[in-house]
């Protein structure tokens, strides 16, 4: 059955099979979209600003971001639906069934992750090296910006966690994508709906597909924790 | 003109170190030595100094202006200093990009930080460790990147804290010698601090003693060394013999008798007769010999030899005349004069090499 399935999806690959290709394209660009809202708006920004700021409550705040690592996504699909759904606080935006939505509920599904993903991170960066930017003359910013740049593997891991748990999940997908063919539905929901029919060779092709293109992405993202490239030149 | 002037700093930590009303006055091209004993509050007052801490209490005029909490106007003064920590850290880059970062920080133009990085680099030796990774270099290594970093942006006030604390002796050496060039080329002002004396002999022309928060003296290296103020100031710079005296008859206008355990020193001194006084003595003012020489000293005593300690290509040797007595010899005296515990031994030195200081409660 594997066997099958190996081969089937390595023909759907070969025959660029315009609807398996249309799927995974969506299914990346949708996780691609909310790990880049959920990473660069507000993982990165807040949890840099949680790190080096003292304020009441800063313990609770962070074991709450922890807590919330274990939110099931069909949990966080049900919170989506309340807010988008037609009678939902949001529902005048008109993102229900729509890939909007999708990205809506996985940022908020992967921005705990990353949160606490880059928090952590920051706090191994050694407490001299911020001090070291300071007598060195930076300003805050430039501080900030020399931890990050020193916590960058750690950082760089955040963000492949959250990737990866956006691509793989399907509550959110199902419950406020709807599975729309051709407009939202992605590699994950597809599974789901083939293996519903006992499609299993292609459910199996697709969840081969799904892992081989979640492969290539974190592989090209942890090989630029191994290059001494001029990506972080700019800080 | 003063480039830096504290008044009345005073801080003070939970766990007890403190700064009690430092005032503290260093002046364009000064290079002030700040030393004491380890935990004296040297490195306190160094931070608040770069504005990294603030004091409880007191007034920080740096160039003419007084600087305040705002922190804004406490990076454009920390902007005009640099600081070489006692442990440097540095940044998991290059060294020419470690270099450059405070320049690029400062919005200096790409054009001119080649040049600044690579002469400070040359300035410290180490010109051809432009693309290794700074991490992997040795500590004296990482101090001269450290200094370097310091000095490429030109600072009107470059500080210092224990510069070779943390370094064997050839690196030590190494970083004096740069130290020294940096003094002798580009006329920096500089505030270092160290536990180290001699180091500050060698590299100041300006010393503060610092001991328990408070600064006892302020002087050139030769009056700290020579005419300490104080017994714990005596102390640190190690003068060798502190004998504890009386003042006792006036001889002439200059000339006192001292009252040591019994014994009696001439020395030059205006107390008056009665005083409580330490009477110091350096041990390289104090000569040997075998037997009784005349000679222009006005104090020569007698005893056995009690202790021999070697110290680097001297040693220090310990007579006992009724009080103790020390001094230094070569090695090689001590071979050619056959020396040895009990050999009984003449000691003299002149009454203007011993300094008196008045015994107060709190020395």
């Amino acid at each position: 059955m594997i066997w099958d399935a190996f081969v089937e999806a390595l023909r759907l690959i070969w025959n660029l099979d315009h609807e398996v290709m249309e799927i995974a394209w969506r299914s990346l660009r949708i996780a691609a979209t909310s790990s880049a809202i959920s990473f660069l708006l507000i993982a990165l920004p807040l949890g840099t600003l949680i790190h080096f700021n003292r304020f009441p409550g800063k313990p609770l705040v962070i074991s709450t971001i922890q807590t919330l690592f274990a939110m099931p996504a069909v949990v966080v699909g049900l919170l989506t639906y309340d807010l988008l759904s037609n009678k939902g606080a949001f529902g005048e935006l008109g993102w229900y069934l729509t890939p909007d939505a999708i990205v809506f509920g996985q940022t908020l599904l992967i921005t705990p992750v990353m949160l606490g993903l880059v928090i952590s991170a920051l706090n191994g960066v050694d407490k001299s090296i911020p001090e070291t930017a300071t007598t060195m003359g930076a300003s805050r910013l430039q501080t900030y910006l020399i931890s990050i740049r020193e916590a960058r593997f750690g950082i760089l891991t955040a963000l492949v966690m959250g990737f990866g748990r956006a691509i793989s999940e399907v509550g959110i997908s199902i419950m406020v994508g709807g599975n729309i063919r051709g407009y939202t539905r992605t590699l994950t929901t597809t599974i789901t709906l083939e293996t519903q029919m006992g499609e299993l060779e292609l459910a199996h092709a697709l969840g081969i597909i799904l892992i081989l293109l979640a492969f290539v992405i974190n592989l090209s993202l942890l090989s630029l924790q191994y290059r001494e490239s001029k990506w972080l030149s700019w800080i | 003109m003063a480039i830096l002037d504290l008044i009345d700093i005073t801080q003070q930590f939970k766990d007890g170190y403190s700064l009690k009303a430092v005032n503290l006055c260093v002046d364009q091209g000064d290079v002030f030595a700040l030393i004491g004993p380890t935990g004296a509050g040297k490195t306190t007052l160094i931070r608040i100094i770069d504005l990294l801490d603030w004091p409880m209490s007191g007034q920080i005029i740096f160039g003419g202006t007084d600087v305040t909490r705002s922190k804004r106007e406490r990076l454009k003064a920390r902007r005009r200093m640099a600081y070489v920590q006692q442990r440097p850290t540095v940044f998991d880059m290059n060294v020419y990009d470690n270099v450059a970062l405070g320049l690029k920080w400062r919005r200096v133009p790409r054009s001119i930080i080649r040049g600044r990085v690579e002469h400070a680099l040359e300035l410290v030796g180490l010109a051809d460790y432009q693309k290794r990774n700074a991490r992997t270099l040795s500590g004296g290594e990482t101090q001269r990147v450290a200094i370097a970093r310091a000095l490429v942006t030109g600072p009107e006030l470059l500080l210092l804290d224990e510069p070779t604390a943390n370094l064997d002796p050839v690196s030590t050496e190494k970083v004096e010698l740069i130290l020294e060039t940096i003094i002798q080329a580009r006329q920096t002002t500089m505030v270092m601090s160290t536990h180290d004396r001699s180091q500050g002999q060698r590299l100041a022309n300006k010393m503060g003693v610092l001991i328990d928060g408070e600064i006892l003296q302020i002087g050139t290296p030769a009056e700290m060394f020579r005419s300490p103020t104080r017994k714990r100031v005596a102390d640190f710079v190690g003068v060798g013999n502190m004998l504890d005296g009386v003042v006792g008859e006036r001889i002439d206008e200059s000339l006192v008798n001292i009252q040591i355990n019994g014994n009696t020193l001439q020395a030059i001194s205006d107390f008056e007769e009665g005083a409580k006084v330490w009477t110091l003595v350096r041990t390289e003012d104090v000569t040997f010999s075998l037997q009784e020489t005349s000679t222009s000293a006005r104090n020569t005593f007698n005893g056995p030899i009690t202790r021999m300690t070697p110290v680097a290509t001297l040693v220090r040797i310990e007579i006992d005349c009724g009080f103790a007595l020390v001094g230094v010899v070569t090695a090689k005296t001590v071979s050619e004069m056959g020396l040895e515990i009990g050999t009984v031994l003449f000691a003299s030195f002149k009454a203007t090499a011993i300094h008196v200081i008045h015994r107060q409660s709190h020395d």
